[in-house]
């Protein structure tokens, strides 16, 4: 009797357990069209190649997912989620929240393979304390979106330089046209502006040692760089209301021919054709020079997909990671997405925007990820706070910088 | 009366009030009339700004049906329905048998444990967010309908219990005592009396609870986060970070989530006013 | 209550007898038990998610805990820090205007109901008009007015005739609350319109008779014949709308999430903001925050169950 029970109790253990490990669950924020698209996708594709495994996602909107985040690691984590290269992983590493995936980077790798050659040069921003944490799959590039042919009609050309820049706002203003649109509702476009005069100004160690806290904000350096952006926020080259509005509300502008400019993300392109702008009349340009001399670096943020230390399914989660970085995956992902895949050996996408951005990046010195993924959350939060309120009121500076210098010593204390 | 009734003012103040009245109703609705004009307009009119003029296209079925199909918002609407009814029901029988617990017995801690029902109802909700979200967590009921029922049963025990209790204190006495003296048992006096008595009260309660469930915003942020549980209110909330230029669709998402609570109102007015005004003419 | 506990021992036999003792000990002992026993579902909810929540607060009050690492017991360091912080100074500031102007839904919501107490035909749908915006969700009166509220939105046309075009006040750091208030004290109005007509409908006819026999009229008839009737109106009014104004939350969250740079920000979102939003995770200065708020709340209470009190004592 014992022995009839006990066979039972197996075949239903590994019933079950076989049913886990049948069912991968991912956790995402696709709340955007084109990565809902693209995911969709590789969720198929997966399958297709994995007929045993069931995918089961859970979506999450954009906002919300960066709170929701904490709440489902920490109670019914999934197998997959994806999230952020950078400082933003940082306290989850720290709280043990997530799966260390060192062994699919590894030579050897592990039981089902390991990353392909392609990924090896993106080892170092997924790697804390010597271990990897994910793996990146898109990243996009920053710099200038504008209006060609109002350029054309304003008779600018490309600024390089930061006087010619200047001057393009200038000769914009003066025909009436807002030169760069903004909406700083949501804080973070205003740290777009902020990392690239930093950037420029100061030079990338600069912006690093800045965002690990080891320089004071109250530092001349540091003055220097918003010196650079009253050139451009005292005369008035910013859209008005800008902290009225998201970020996709500055949009309509630059359709409307209203603004020249948008210091943004590849990711905003598909939103600029959506409103009716071509390939013939909205540009790129990569920010130009500041100081001269000082090597170009860019802002790049890399979005990654993590396994959680509490998946059910780390096999599969595994799997999936793999499936993720390889380069003919990546390359039909990112064709969706309108961005950058990591992986080398992907194909990009005759598209002008990312052949720019791509020629662009592989000739930076360095890249950011965004104040907000270099800077701790905290340091990050008050600091675009402040960068929103000197954009309203460039003469507060004094003040907002202390206070960002308090934000400094008790945050990375 | 006061004011003096208006036929027997002068004719003049008659013909100028009954002006004044759909004027005054007009302005007061402008920004609910807004709302609705732009839920009926296409993209069309709200990219050319077009927001006060006659609309150009009557498109309000179609953006309705483009907000159920393109949005979770059909799975809002239901959740919000499996938070708001176990709700009503939960702290409106709890709440019964507190209010006459308070209302008809004397013993010690009786004006004691009333009050501390009541001072709970006005706490601000900031001080019980961290360890209710916490024990909820422990509870393993993060981010479920269930969990969120029954914090919201719990808090709005509160308000119940002072509102059934003053409600059964009204009730003559004597009705209880004449019962008791036949023998009959407490729990029948409660159930044969007290409950059939406090219809009305029960039916105000009901009402009023189900608006404020309805409509509660943030608990929905504390304790949910996922869609398959999200009400609507939330569920609004993170459209309307998505749909920053899409107006007319965020205005008929609106409207959608306005009409339970309305047609609750307009078919239990009088209830919900009974409810809400408790007290307002006697002390 | 001897009534029941000697009499019937007279002719009953034994058996029975020791069945009825049983029974008499919860005959007794019911008029004591039952209120516990009806008490016991309600209390202990309340107990478990009202009660000790405010305690366990005040705890983590004096922790440094980010919800994923181990807390660690600081003392008083949040409220230290609390003294220096300029957003908890603007945010006080922001309640604080919130509770003043919120009072003048008190007065205008008893001017419509004076305006509105007539017998006219369609009066009770146009009450009822009236108070309708005080039933829609929060959030919804937020969409509606920060869409109004847009310059490129429905306010726009009205300002550009006015020469403001482009003008937002949802992002004009001296403005922005005043906006945000205008939005909430809207269904606020309501609600206190719809108590002040309740009042009225139960005024007594007699005195008012007798006071305009006395040759009281308009103001001071109204000053000192019918305000007295509506103090208990007025008393539930400003109860509800002083709690009103400081639940100030859903309106920030939907209409500005505290900003510009933090100028709209009020405790309640504050609180939120440093304890759960996407940059926060600060538990114990979250519930710092909270525990201000609390106490702010916490007179107010004492003084509306002191009331209560007296009318208890009163009716005993």
């Amino acid at each position: 009797m014992k022995k009839i029970i006990a066979t039972l109790t197996a075949i239903l253990a590994m019933g079950f357990s076989s049913s886990f490990a049948g069912t991968l669950v991912i956790n995402t924020d696709l709340t955007d069209p084109a990565p809902k698209a693209a995911f969709e996708w590789a969720f198929n594709k997966f399958q297709e190649e994995n007929p045993d495994v069931t995918i089961e996602v859970n979506n999450f909107d954009h906002e919300g997912y960066k709170q929701a985040i904490r709440n489902f690691l920490t109670t019914s984590p999934p197998d997959v989620f994806n999230w952020y290269a950078g400082n933003r992983m940082l306290p989850f590493v720290r709280a043990g929240l997530v799966e260390d995936v060192s062994d699919i980077w590894s030579d050897t790798g592990w039981v089902d393979g390991n990353l392909t050659e392609g990924m090896s040069h993106a080892k170092k921003p997924m790697t804390i304390g010597g271990k990897q944490w994910g793996i990146p799959y898109t990243y996009y590039q920053w710099g200038v979106y504008y209006r060609k042919d109002i350029f054309e009609a304003n008779g600018i050309s490309v600024p390089t330089t930061w006087d010619e820049f200047v001057a393009a706002c200038a000769t914009l203003k003066a025909a009436g046209v807002t030169p760069i649109t903004i909406g700083s509702k949501y804080l973070w476009t205003t740290a777009g502006v902020f990392d690239y005069l930093n950037l420029r100004t100061n030079g990338y160690e600069f912006h690093m040692a800045l965002t690990k806290g080891e320089i004071p904000y109250t530092d001349p350096r540091v003055h220097a760089v918003f010196d650079k952006w009253d050139e451009l926020v005292k005369p008035g080259y910013f859209l008005e209301n800008h902290a009225s509005l998201a970020w996709q509300e500055a949009i309509p502008p630059m359709i409307n021919g209203e603004a020249a400019m948008y210091v943004m993300g590849n990711f905003s392109v598909a939103l600029f054709k959506e409103g009716g702008l071509t390939n013939d009349n909205l540009g790129f340009f990569q920010f130009p020079e500041i100081t001269p001399g000082i090597p170009m670096a860019e802002e790049a943020p890399t979005d990654t997909m993590h396994i959680a230390s509490g998946a059910k399914n780390k096999t599969d989660a595994k799997r999936f990671l793999i499936f993720l970085s390889r380069a003919d995956v990546q390359e039909e992902m990112n064709k969706t997405l309108g961005q950058l895949p990591v992986n080398s050996g992907s194909k990009v996408d005759p598209d002008p925007f990312l052949e720019a951005g791509l020629n662009m990046l592989n000739n930076a010195y360095a890249m950011a990820q965004f104040y907000d993924r270099d800077a701790p959350a905290e340091m990050a939060s008050e600091g675009m706070k402040g960068f929103q309120e000197y954009m309203v009121n460039p003469d507060r500076r004094d003040k907002i910088l202390e206070r960002l210098e308090k934000v400094r010593q008790r945050v990375y204390k | 009366m006061f004011p003096i009734p208006i036929q027997k003012r002068p004719l003049i103040n008659r013909i100028s009030y009954k002006i004044l009245v759909p004027v005054s109703l007009f302005i007061w609705l402008i920004p609910l009339i807004g709302i609705m004009l732009t839920s009926i307009r296409g993209l069309g009119d709200i990219t050319a700004g077009n927001y006060w003029g006659i609309p150009s296209e009557f498109l309000l079925f179609s953006n309705i049906k483009d907000v159920f199909q393109n949005t979770p918002m059909l799975s809002y609407i239901i959740n919000s329905f499996k938070i708001t009814i176990p709700t009503v029901l939960g702290a409106v029988a709890i709440s019964c048998m507190t209010g006459f617990a308070l209302a008809s017995y004397k013993f010690k801690a009786n004006l004691f444990i009333f009050f501390t029902f009541i001072a709970g109802n006005f706490v601000p909700f900031q001080i019980l967010m961290i360890p209710v979200r916490d024990l909820t967590f422990q509870m393993g009921l993060y981010d479920t309908v269930t969990g969120l029922v029954l914090f919201h049963v719990a808090f709005q025990t509160g308000f119940c219990t002072l509102f059934m209790r003053n409600f059964i204190k009204a009730l003559p006495n004597e009705l209880f005592e004449a019962a008791r003296i036949d023998g009959t048992s407490e729990i029948n006096i409660f159930l044969k009396i007290v409950v059939p008595l406090t219809r009305p009260a029960i039916a105000a309660l009901s009402v009023l609870i189900f608006t404020f469930i309805w409509n509660d915003f943030f608990w929905a942020t504390v304790l949910i986060q996922g869609q398959h549980a999200m009400p609507i209110t939330a569920g609004l909330k993170s459209l309307n970070g998505q749909w920053v230029t899409v107006y007319h669709l965020l205005s008929a998402g609106s409207i959608i989530a306005a009409v339970p609570p309305v047609i609750m109102f307009f078919l239990m007015q009088k209830h919900f006013i009974a409810g809400l005004t408790l007290g307002a003419s006697k002390g | 209550m001897g009534w029941f506990s000697t009499t019937p021992f007279l002719n009953v036999p034994v058996s029975t007898q020791i069945t009825y003792r049983k029974s008499s000990w919860w005959k007794l002992n019911q008029q004591r038990l039952t209120p516990w026993i009806f008490l016991f579902p309600g209390l202990l909810l309340f107990l478990v998610y009202v009660i000790w929540p405010i305690f366990n607060s005040l705890y983590i009050s004096l922790l440094q805990w980010d919800g994923l690492s181990p807390a660690i017991y600081v003392g008083l360091s949040n409220y230290i820090e609390l003294l220096d912080d300029e957003y908890f100074y603007i945010s006080l500031m922001n309640n604080l205007k919130w509770l003043i102007l919120f009072m003048l839904a008190v007065p205008i919501g008893l001017g419509l109901a004076i305006f509105l107490n007539q017998t006219i035909f369609g009066i009770r749908l146009i009450k009822s008009l009236f108070f309708f915006p005080f039933v829609i969700s929060q959030v919804v009166i937020g969409i509606i007015f920060s869409w109004f509220y847009n310059p490129r939105g429905v306010i726009g046309p009205f300002l550009d005739k006015l020469g403001l075009s482009n003008y937002a006040i949802l992002a004009d750091e001296n403005f922005a609350t005043y906006g945000i208030i205008f939005a909430g004290i809207y269904p606020q109005i309501a609600y206190c319109m719809i108590l002040y007509l309740t009042g009225l409908n139960n005024l007594n006819t007699d005195q008012i008779e007798a006071g305009r026999m006395d040759g009281a009229k308009g103001f001071s008839l109204f000053k000192n014949i019918i305000l007295p009737q509506l103090k208990p109106a007025t008393f539930l009014a400003i109860v509800v709308t002083v709690i009103g104004s400081l639940r100030s939350f859903d309106m920030v969250a939907i209409m500005t999430q505290g900003g510009p740079y933090g100028s709209t920000n009020v405790l309640a979102y504050y609180m939120f903001e440093t304890a759960l939003s996407e940059y926060g995770y600060r538990m114990g200065y979250g519930s710092a925050i909270a525990a201000v708020l609390f106490t702010i709340m916490m007179f107010y209470i004492l003084f509306f169950i002191y009331r209560m009190y007296q009318s208890e004592k009163k009716g005993l």
